[in-house]
């Protein structure tokens, strides 16, 4: 079991500041995330955008954003568990939580921040009919282990690179690989599309467009997808796999399960005082939470990130008093032993 | 000096709004349905307005020029759900005088 001072659900912006801000207290943290590095939506969505208003930054690439706020932590070490995503919490009798992942990783914590963002990413879903049904029994949305679609004939679904560049690779594993999509023009990189369009030329990619998946056959396992092409008669295309891959979209996912009070599809919380949720212990901060005037800048975020470490150490140490101390007077502590502190002034005798 | 403009929103319920927008302030038709509430929060202007998302995706039903579409915009709605002829991300169409009368639909919640 991993445990620590602050499990922290969200490794973005909000989140990794709150490891900063932890340590300049001695608390330890550890974060979770579904995504399978950290930096959130900044480095998922949007690391080549700009943004131009964090303070001191006139202008700063959200991917070197992350970047910067990683290199700020690691002074204080924490741990990551990455590609898995926050299932279960339980309390405990002394008033601290494990949280469990989808994957059955637990973690031990004396405070749980969440700092998930706008939720997790979750595989955006084509409306199709009984698709759930079909779930890890033929209909796949994101692939794992390529060598489980050796030798089997494979429908993909989407217009982007991701479509693209599984197409290409599955067109030497499979035994038989279509590509369906709305539109015939494809907006993936340059050299994906060339390339689809070199291996269709040779018959290793079977393509149907403009055209959509409309319908899963099969009893319990996918033997076949209904397709609509403009201007014909639906049809089936027989597949052992239909994958779709119509990008991500951020769910508040099992969160929403907890317990917590919910309004808008965020978490609310008193920002009177600390960003603590209905549930003592369990506090959300960043885009996450809701309360009146809230703003869902990263900016914000890394505000309600320094407040709730404050309250949350003074629910770990409830007898100790803390003073908040200025990193230019007190320096910054590292847990691997480093100390970087302002040079000292000269100080000499006046005879 | 400020000019306002009368536009048409039906939300995903079928509803039909008369809403005035400002086009002094910056604003996008998605933020124009965010300001008037028209959608629930957390269903439109995910990605904050960057067409990377398509939860503010609507159908155009009136004839007012729009701004061209750009490339990220075009990709998005070929990636996007419920798309027709006549999509547009509201992110992307800034509210301009030109836009007087505009009417268009919410697209369903993806």
């Amino acid at each position: 079991m991993i445990t620590t001072d602050i499990l922290i659900i969200g490794a973005g912006p909000t989140g990794l500041f709150t490891v900063f801000e932890a340590g300049l207290l001695k608390l330890k943290c550890h974060l979770i995330d579904a995504l399978p590095q950290p930096g959130g939506q900044c480095s998922e969505i949007y690391p080549k955008k700009p943004i131009y208003d964090i303070p001191a930054y006139p202008e700063i690439l959200a991917g070197d954003l992350t970047h910067k706020l990683i290199e700020q932590t690691k002074q204080f070490e924490p741990g990551f568990t990455l590609g898995e995503r926050a299932e279960t919490i339980d309390k405990q009798d002394d008033g601290t939580f494990i949280v469990t992942t989808n994957k059955g990783t637990k973690h031990h914590a004396k405070i749980v921040a969440i700092a998930g963002g706008l939720g997790s990413f979750e595989p955006r879903k084509p409306k199709i009919d009984n698709l759930e049904k079909y779930e890890d029994n033929g209909v796949e949305y994101i692939i794992k282990e390529p060598e489980f679609y050796r030798d089997k004939k494979v429908v993909i679904s989407g217009g982007g690179d991701s479509a693209l560049d599984w197409a290409v690779f599955l067109s030497d594993v499979a035994s038989e690989v279509t590509l369906i999509h709305r539109r015939n023009e494809f907006r993936g990189a340059l050299d994906s599309v060339e390339k689809v369009q070199e291996l269709k030329n040779l018959g290793k990619i079977r393509m149907i467009t403009p055209a959509e998946v409309k319908g899963i056959i099969g009893t319990d396992k996918v033997t076949g997808v209904a397709v609509e092409k403009k201007g014909e008669d639906a049809f089936i295309v027989d597949t052992d796999h239909f994958i779709p891959l119509f990008g991500l979209s951020p769910k508040l996912g099992p969160i929403g399960n907890w317990g917590l009070e919910i309004e808008k599809n965020a978490i609310k919380v008193n920002n009177a005082l600390d960003y603590q949720t209905n549930i003592p212990g369990i506090y959300a901060i960043g885009d996450v939470n809701t309360y009146p005037g809230k703003l869902k800048l990263i900016l914000c975020g890394f505000h309600e990130a320094t407040l709730m470490c404050q309250s949350a150490y003074q629910r770990i140490f409830p007898d100790k008093k803390y003073v908040m101390k200025y990193t230019t007077v007190g320096g910054v502590e590292g847990f691997d032993g480093t100390k970087k502190e302002a040079p000292k002034a000269v100080v000499k005798a006046i005879n | 000096m400020s000019v306002d403009i009368n536009i048409k929103i039906t939300d995903r319920n079928g509803v039909m709004h008369e809403v005035v927008a400002p086009t002094d302030m910056a604003m996008n038709l998605m933020e124009v349905v965010r300001s008037y509430e028209l959608a629930e929060e957390g269903t439109i202007g995910i990605c904050g307005g960057m067409a990377m998302c398509a939860s503010c995706q609507c159908y155009v039903n009136s004839d007012n020029e729009l701004p061209e579409m750009s490339d990220d915009e075009d990709a998005m709605l070929a990636e996007a759900f419920n798309v027709e002829d006549n999509s547009r991300l509201g992110c992307q169409i800034q509210m301009t005088p030109a836009m007087e009368g505009l009417e268009v639909t919410l697209a369903p919640e993806m």
